[in-house]
């Protein structure tokens, strides 16, 4: 098969997976190289796909061929999608080619599981491994290892990766089982046990700086990461009955045990050849987008779970975000005093972000904040004003009116039959 | 008021202005009495005003900085990056802040200020438009005489080329490149940066044959079921994609979204033509330890990594038991490894025990655990976690043969004894199981941690009598 007909498969393969992030790398570069390649913390996005979403890494698939028959899966074996699988030489000719164009930060390379879970690691190590030792390739990698896979091997390859990660897939032991039978959910949390075990480790004995070459010099960064920074999971949601309470259980127990730096939500998609038991349906992009807004809280703002994803049912609001779903339910709490109250209350305002509440905090040293100040801090006050007291507003009766959750939902929207023309 | 005329050598030269600014500002020139310009820019930056007309022909040298003046560190990041705005005004906007730092020290601390606000939000745009120029960038390749050549074409919103190239340069070192702009290039071949004047594109942008492969990736790592045009082009506008050569596939892409989608969505599901291999069949007559890893009868065993087995010498005749695993314990997937862990092995060793001889487990078998933001605290087991996890205890010291059993706190004797015990009442006896396996009770390694420190160390000699009776009985035997 032509390279560019495998390219065409494996990357359709590969667009399920929500990951794409390719930030959090120790910062390195490639001076007094003769490689490309640099990673200075923050990842960029070098183009977006028109589902929105963020192209910066090669995404790809070492083969497409699998064992195994995980039902929301496109590759699974009883699926009759085209196959392909790429050598390891025509991915790393691929990532240098992209790279040196500057489409892409670096890899992020996953793989069907052939013959064993040991052998597919290898081989997908073995990718990141001639690029970082033969290409002194000094981008990004992101490796997805395969849960069964020995320690030996995730060892080696988080020396090579900058991020690895392992699929939790549905956030129930129940879920997994009754959609990927072949899949062991202990397997997938002693898998990441082992890696935090391993980052925490690589951590703990930071190498101790390389003697300077020459006074005034620094120390030449390194072309490959000791062992990877962080780990990160996708769960897939809407695939199974799972509810967003147990979904953000499940996440900030993985946040807790794990220290992944990210979970990804992937709404569950239809895939071309379905298996005949999952039904068909639309991807819940909004279930999904509130997610990623309650994961933020829990992350960001120190909510736990059960606070966000409070209401009788278990599910987020899907008109309104869960902060402001928060405040409506717990309007007991507010109208909070921008002028004193502490860091943790403020961070619990609907419309204050983390940077305004830092703006606000140093603020305070100097003046009153009054409403244009809002205005100023580009917050929106509308969303802003009802929770709050400033030294010219007080919110009176509005935050008891029955109506301001009515006033600050979105209006009910006609639908359009150019909702998804193009623009 | 004299005017002062203050002429900077180019668009993006920080530099002077901050040599002439440090210079006004030692003379005490204020902000209005400056007009600020570009050499070849005519008139660009000057204030018009009415009594602007008669400007003084030559004026004395601005003489170099004397007297330091201190501004936040804060405020030389944003200079940096809001000088580079394509706004005239930006050279007397960025002044005129630094002369109020200094006579208005409370300003510092006000990021509410309007001249601030200004400033800062030309810095962000600045910013962005560096960001943009590090994703958005394309080169493509030239064969040339001495290798590849790779160039491209960018066209910046501000005079932001020498504030990026070093970005470049570190990232594309081992490549000989060029970034040209309609203002300015800059040239990287190996050794240093070279700028110069800017280019048309038509003198540019070429087809590169890698493209096709690039279109491919983007055509098919785009999912039609999740078209989302609005997300996109927040992060992507419109007038970046005709440098993108990925930009010509989004119209046809997303027309034909709906209709992939739809097609999908009715195609009944199909016959698989390959069939996995047949699993091999479950084994019964699992050891308890491969049961209990699937063991699902309480709520945390969802939120454990694992099941912690206990280890040890299957012959031992001694069998010591822990509480639950903790955090270290519940990540290593082995008993006794944590802080308490590490306690438990000083005591043996002081108490004459090789822990090798021993065999060492946990009356519960998941780690319970609450979350407290981002950390897992210990929580001790209750009734029903004890009660769940006795038949895998049970089966252990069944498996293992031991005569001797050491609990190690309360929550271990209750499941040894199927009563409670207190301990400090109860504390280095052995009773008497129904089987007629002898236990003793003494205190959980984690209990002595958490004592007040005075209290440790008398705590920490009557533990190590206690485990010294276990070498005391086992040579008696």
């Amino acid at each position: 098969m032509e390279l560019k007909q495998k390219l065409a498969v494996l990357a359709d393969a590969a667009k399920y997976d929500a990951s794409c992030a390719s930030s959090g790398a120790a910062p390195r570069n490639s001076l007094g190289s003769q490689g490309v390649g640099s990673t200075e913390g923050m990842g960029i996005c070098h183009s977006y796909a028109p589902d929105g979403r963020c192209i910066s890494l090669l995404k790809v698939l070492l083969t497409n061929f699998c064992l195994y028959d995980c039902l929301y899966c496109v590759n699974r074996v009883s699926s009759n999608v085209p196959r392909a699988r790429f050598s390891v030489d025509e991915v790393v000719q691929l990532t240098l080619d992209f790279y040196r164009r500057n489409y892409i930060e670096g890899l992020f390379l996953s793989s069907g599981i052939i013959r064993s879970a040991d052998y597919t690691m290898e081989q997908v190590t073995e990718v990141a491994r001639v690029l970082r030792e033969e290409h002194d390739f000094r981008g990004y990698i992101h490796l997805k290892t395969i849960p069964d896979a020995s320690p030996e091997l995730l060892a080696r390859a988080g020396r090579y990766a900058d991020r690895l990660s392992i699929n939790l897939e549905l956030p129930t032991v129940e879920g997994l089982q009754a959609l990927a039978p072949e899949k062991d959910a202990s397997g997938i949390r002693r898998s990441m046990a082992r890696l935090r075990l391993l980052i925490d480790g690589a951590r703990d004995e930071s190498r101790p700086t390389a003697p300077r070459a020459a006074a005034g010099l620094p120390p030449k960064p390194s072309a490959a990461p000791p062992f990877a920074r962080s780990q990160s999971t996708q769960i897939i949601v809407g695939a199974d009955p799972a509810d967003d309470r147990t979904i953000l259980q499940t996440s900030g127990a993985m946040y807790a045990s794990y220290g992944l730096r990210r979970v990804y939500y992937s709404a569950f998609s239809p895939i071309p050849d379905a298996a005949r038991t999952l039904p068909l349906q639309a991807p819940p992009l909004e279930r999904e987008h509130r997610l990623y807004q309650a994961d933020w809280l829990m992350r960001f703002y120190g909510f736990e779970a059960d606070e966000i994803a409070g209401a009788p049912g278990g599910m987020l609001d899907l008109d309104v975000d869960p902060k402001l779903a928060w405040a409506l339910r717990h309007r007991e709490r507010f109208p909070v005093d921008v002028n004193r109250a502490p860091r943790e209350l403020l961070l619990r305002v609907p419309g204050l972000g983390v940077k305004a509440v830092e703006r606000i905090l140093a603020s305070r040293r100097s003046r009153r904040l009054r409403t244009d100040d809002l205005a100023r801090m580009r917050v929106p006050a509308a969303k802003v004003l009802p929770f709050v007291v400033l030294a010219d507003h007080r919110p009176g009766r509005a935050l008891e009116a029955s109506s301001l959750a009515a006033r600050l939902r979105p209006p009910p929207r006609q639908a359009s039959l150019f909702d998804t023309a193009p623009p | 008021m004299s005017w002062h005329d203050a002429t900077l050598a180019h668009a993006a030269d920080v530099q002077g202005w901050r040599d002439t600014a440090r210079g006004l500002l030692a003379r005490r020139v204020p902000p209005e009495a400056v007009a600020w310009r570009v050499a070849g820019d005519a008139g660009a930056g000057a204030p018009a005003g009415l009594f602007d007309a008669p400007q003084p022909a030559a004026q004395p040298p601005i003489p170099p900085a004397s007297p330091a003046h201190q501004v936040p560190a804060a405020f030389i990041t944003l200079a940096e990056h809001a000088l580079l705005h394509s706004e005239p005004q930006r050279f007397a906007l960025l002044y005129r802040l630094l002369w109020r730092l200094v006579q208005e020290p409370a300003l510092r601390h006000d990021s509410l200020d309007p001249d601030r606000v200004a400033a800062e939000a030309l810095a962000r745009q600045v910013r962005r438009d560096m960001h943009k120029m590090k994703a958005f960038v394309r080169f493509t390749e030239r064969p040339t005489a001495h290798g590849p050549r790779f160039v491209a074409w960018f066209e910046p919103e501000h005079h932001i080329v020498d504030a990026v190239a070093p970005f470049f340069m570190r990232r594309f070192t081992g490549m000989h490149w060029s970034i040209v702009t309609p203002r300015r290039s800059v040239r990287w071949d190996g050794r240093a940066l070279a700028f110069g004047p800017g280019a048309r594109r038509d003198e540019v942008v070429a087809e590169d044959a890698q493209e096709a492969l690039w279109l491919t990736y983007y055509e098919h790592i785009f999912n039609p079921a999740r078209l989302k045009l609005d997300a996109m082009q927040s992060e992507m506008p419109r007038k970046y994609w005709h440098n993108l050569p990925e930009a010509r596939l989004i119209a046809p892409l997303a027309a034909q979204a709906r209709q992939r989608t739809d097609t999908m969505l009715s195609q009944p599901a199909s016959v698989p033509q390959r069939r996995r291999p047949a699993l091999p069949a479950l084994v019964d007559g699992r050891s308890a330890r491969d049961a209990a890893a699937g063991c699902l009868d309480c709520p945390h065993a969802r939120h454990a990594t694992q099941t912690v087995w206990g280890e040890g010498p299957a012959t031992a005749s001694v069998m010591l038991v822990g509480e639950q695993p903790g955090d270290q314990e519940d990540l290593a997937g082995r008993p006794f490894v944590g802080p308490a862990g590490q306690l438990l092995d000083r005591a043996l060793a002081d108490a004459g025990l090789d822990r090798g001889t021993l065999y060492l487990t946990n009356a519960v078998k998941h780690f319970r655990f609450e979350l407290r933001g981002k950390r897992r605290l210990h929580k001790s087991p209750g009734q029903r976690e004890l009660q769940a996890c006795s038949r895998w205890l049970e089966q252990e010291v069944a498996e293992v043969g031991a005569r001797r059993l050491v609990a190690l706190g309360a929550s271990a004797a209750q499941s040894l004894l199927s009563e409670r015990v207190a301990v400090s009442e109860y504390r280095g006896r052995w009773l008497e199981r129904p089987d007629g396996r002898q236990v003793l009770v003494t205190w959980h390694p984690a209990a002595l941690l958490r004592l007040p420190p005075e209290a440790q160390a008398p705590a920490y000699r009557q533990w190590v009598d206690d485990l010294a009776q276990i070498a005391r009985v086992s040579q008696a035997h």
